[in-house]
């Protein structure tokens, strides 16, 4: 099977009668379905996809598979200690495990020969097409999509071809969500986004301020109490910090063990609660603010190693930043503090910027899509984005039976257009629903999902798609 | 094909230990692009059953051909405590560590294995040889056939096969015996699961499914070959003459090659667009 490359790609067929809006020919690919992106969830999707008969054409701008999770991409935004936060068993899809003699909580390094070997295994690589950017995506009649395309890095001509289906895996986590702040542009010291950071090596020996404490914050905090001479750590609110383990076993397993029993979300919190309460201790006592909200109302953190180093002294929690002043940073609290490099751990935004925002119902331009099941698009049934979704666990497994939604859909259009009807009308009366308890507001929880509740709704639609119960 | 689980909290909170696992396998010289078999023997059998044959035959074929001992089985490491689960574990755990999305053969207990590996792995093909899929009947059957060697079985103790059970008339006797002696025997667990156990969860992604077995099995009787293959949507393919380890048989050079013609027959769901 020939690799796909450059001159390879679909060529318009001398056939196609369509042209695009400045007069280049469309080349229609047919039933094909076109998966934007190479990364864990469109991996899956071409997976499921070809598993349901369909022809699948997959670009990726990058030149390999993996997205975040491959490091060589400029777009990754793993460091190099990063380790899973979910384990193992939340993490893998549910039809191809990852190996049992890893450990609990694997490097990236192995997330990315995972992808690789998935990629291999049910031989993916054959429709997809590397370095190779979506730069227009826009419905035509029939629902169908035209899809221009172009080398990465913006060389060579654009290319349009017709699909069936769009399934957008563009993922979320590489366009960063950078704060303003008055006098930034006159601080002197350096300043990066997490995004940038890659190698504990920039933190030696400097005056570090780590800003946000999500997953990232708290990792590159602990990096810097090993490293920097000195460490901020600043953040807007008080958190959990839970630790990897709890009772010795992996804590998201504890977790679901309780789910399993279907303990209401109220007796876990309480049970969590008292759990860190007599492990970790009071946070308070360590300088940390307290949690303005219960446990599971911020996206968790899974970090054993924060609190220890606060209690070393070698992080000290500070409040949120003020303004910055020129040598100096003043925070909320009136005090300040002069760090030689800033690393903002804000976190990122969705991006679509090959599609206007309006089909995915943002209507106000704020970035923020409106679907339902956080993938389904009203009143556009030929499109679905995979992986926008910010679980309390692993996104694989989620990932995976979105895709194969999709793709049972995409069939039933066919075989059973009523019940295909009857999904549509469901999208858009179900546009919009959440499937996790109360969030604190922030652009971070946008997608917040519980897993069970998500998975609980997307099996729910699985059936009705069959016509089960 | 659908009502898959999805959720499995159980599952996902109690993952399944490692365990050393023992692989043995044999590769075509050319590779030709065919997917791989992955033997999975039946319960008291090891990767050995397949070395015997199958697996060198397979590889002449052009198909590379793995086999594989469940835990407690063969040269992979113990597991008294092995459950049905731990089983199938094993199989996913090695199909999904091929170089190709593989093909999945299991015989006897090692059929019902499969059938559950099925639900968490999209075999490109399973191929199920004489299925001992569980329940009340097969033990019924197996009691009628070797009381002594059944009976224990239920209350923990070996599942005991006898050679006239496992071998047809025209096997040489002394293969017959150095087999029989090779057999070790499944966790407690498990044997109880294979009596009592809930029907396996449909199979994932759809695979094309065969089963074939010997209507003169004096393990698995006639109606259950049909009942296991009527499950999967077919006939089944029968061997008269052959005893229930076809892969050690005489003969057995005749049910592997039915296997790798159906194989090369049915347009294996993927490759033809
Ligand atoms: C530091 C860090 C650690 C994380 N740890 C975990 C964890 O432990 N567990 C977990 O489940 N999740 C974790 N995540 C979340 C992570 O985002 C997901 O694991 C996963 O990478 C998302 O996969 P994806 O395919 O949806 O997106 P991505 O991995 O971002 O892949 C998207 C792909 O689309 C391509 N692409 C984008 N736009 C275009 C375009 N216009 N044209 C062509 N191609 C395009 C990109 O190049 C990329 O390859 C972590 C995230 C970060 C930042
Ligand atoms: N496997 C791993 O080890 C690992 C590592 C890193 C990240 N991840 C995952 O990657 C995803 C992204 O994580 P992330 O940590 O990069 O981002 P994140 O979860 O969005 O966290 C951003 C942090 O910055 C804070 N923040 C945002 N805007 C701010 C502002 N204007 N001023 C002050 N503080 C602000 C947030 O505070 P608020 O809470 O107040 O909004 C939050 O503490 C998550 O899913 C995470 O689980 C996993």
């Amino acid at each position: 099977m020939p690799t796909p490359t450059e001159q390879s790609r679909p060529d318009p067929e001398p056939a196609t009668l369509a042209r695009t809006r400045d007069g280049r020919p469309v080349s229609d690919r047919g039933d094909t379905v076109c998966v934007i992106g190479a990364g864990a969830s469109g991996l899956t999707a071409v997976k499921n996809l070809v598993e349901h008969g369909f022809g699948v054409d997959c670009y990726e701008r990058e030149t390999g598979v993996g997205g975040a999770w491959n490091w060589r991409h400029d777009r990754s935004p793993v460091y190099a200690s990063t380790h899973l936060v979910s384990s193992r068993p939340f993490t893998e899809f549910p039809d191809f495990p990852m190996p049992d003699d890893w450990p609990d909580y694997p490097h990236h390094s192995q997330l990315l020969s995972y992808f690789e070997r998935y990629a291999d295994h049910f031989d993916l690589r054959r429709h997809i097409w590397f370095g190779t950017e979506v730069i227009r995506v826009e419905p035509v009649a029939e629902d169908r999509w035209d899809v221009t395309t172009r080398s990465t890095g913006g060389y060579g001509p654009e290319r349009t071809s017709r699909y069936a289906a769009v399934l957008i895996a563009n993922g979320h986590n590489w366009s960063p969500k950078l704060p303003r702040y008055e006098g930034l542009e006159q601080f002197r010291g350096e300043v990066m986004h997490a995004s940038s950071y890659k190698d504990p090596a920039q933190l030696r020996g400097r005056r570090v301020l780590v800003v946000g404490a999500g997953n990232t914050g708290c990792d590159i905090a602990v990096e810097a109490a090993q490293q920097a001479s000195h460490c901020w750590h600043s953040t807007r609110r008080g958190y959990w910090y839970a630790p990897k383990y709890v009772f010795g076993r992996p804590a998201d397993q504890i977790n679901d063990t309780l789910l399993a029993l279907r303990v209401p979300l109220r007796l876990r919190q309480w049970l969590y609660h008292r759990t860190l309460r007599l492990t970790v201790g009071d946070l308070t006592r360590f300088g940390l603010p307290r949690p303005d909200h219960r446990v599971y109302e911020t996206h968790p953190i899974a970090n054993s190693q924060l609190v220890y180093y606060v209690g070393h002294g070698a992080i000290s929690p500070v409040p949120d930043v003020a303004r910055f002043d020129s040598p100096t940073v003043e925070l909320t609290d009136g005090r300040r503090i002069d760090p030689d490099l800033v690393v903002f751990a804000t976190g990122y935004l969705p991006r679509f910027e090959f599609l206007d925002p309006k089909v995915l119902g943002d209507d106000e331009g704020v970035g923020r899509p409106r679907l339902w099941l956080h993938a389904f698009v009203p009143d556009h049934p030929t499109l679905a984005v995979a992986g926008l979704l910010q679980p309390d666990s692993g996104l694989f497994p989620l990932a995976h039976w979105q895709s194969v939604l999709f793709a049972r859909l995409l069939r039933l259009r066919t075989t059973r257009p009523e019940r295909a009807a009857a999904f549509a009308a469901r999208a858009r009366s179900g546009a919009g629903e959440r499937y996790a308890g109360p969030v604190k507001d922030s652009t971070r929880h946008w997608f917040e999902v519980g897993h069970v509740d998500y998975l609980r709704a997307l099996e729910r639609a699985l059936r009705d798609l069959e016509g089960g119960k | 094909m659908n009502g898959e689980r999805v959720i499995r909290s159980g599952e996902w909170a109690r993952p399944v230990r490692p365990v050393r696992r023992e692989v043995l396998s044999a590769r075509p010289e050319l590779d030709e692009g065919q997917p791989p078999l992955l033997f999975v023997p039946g319960f008291g059998h090891g990767a050995w059953a397949y070395a015997e044959h199958w697996l060198g035959h397979t590889a002449a074929r052009g198909f590379p051909a793995y086999a594989v001992s469940l835990r407690g089985h063969g040269g992979s490491g113990p597991a008294p405590e092995a459950t049905l689960r731990a089983y199938a574990h094993d199989v996913v755990q090695v199909a999904a560590s091929l170089p190709r999305q593989a093909v999945l053969v299991g015989h006897g207990a090692g059929a019902l294995v499969v059938a559950h590996a099925l639900a968490r792995y999209p075999a490109r093909a399973a191929v199920l040889v004489a299925p001992v899929l569980g329940g009340w009947a097969t033990f019924g059957a197996a009691l009628r056939r070797n009381p002594l060697g059944t009976l224990p079985a239920v209350f923990g103790g070996g599942l005991r096969l006898s050679r006239r059970q496992l071998f047809g008339r025209e096997t040489p006797d002394a293969d017959a015996r150095r087999h029989t002696n090779r057999l070790g025997r499944a966790a407690r667990r498990a044997q109880w699961e294979l009596l009592t156990g809930t029907d396996p969860e449909p199979p994932v992604g759809g695979p094309p499914v065969l089963v074939l077995g010997s209507p003169d099995d004096r393990v698995l009787p006639a109606t259950a070959l049909t009942r296991a293959a009527r499950r999967y949507g077919s006939a089944p393919l029968l061997f008269p003459g052959m005893g229930h380890d076809l892969m050690l048989d005489a003969r057995w050079q005749e049910p592997i090659d039915a296997i790798l013609d159906w194989l090369v027959k049915n347009p294996i769901r993927g490759e033809v667009r």
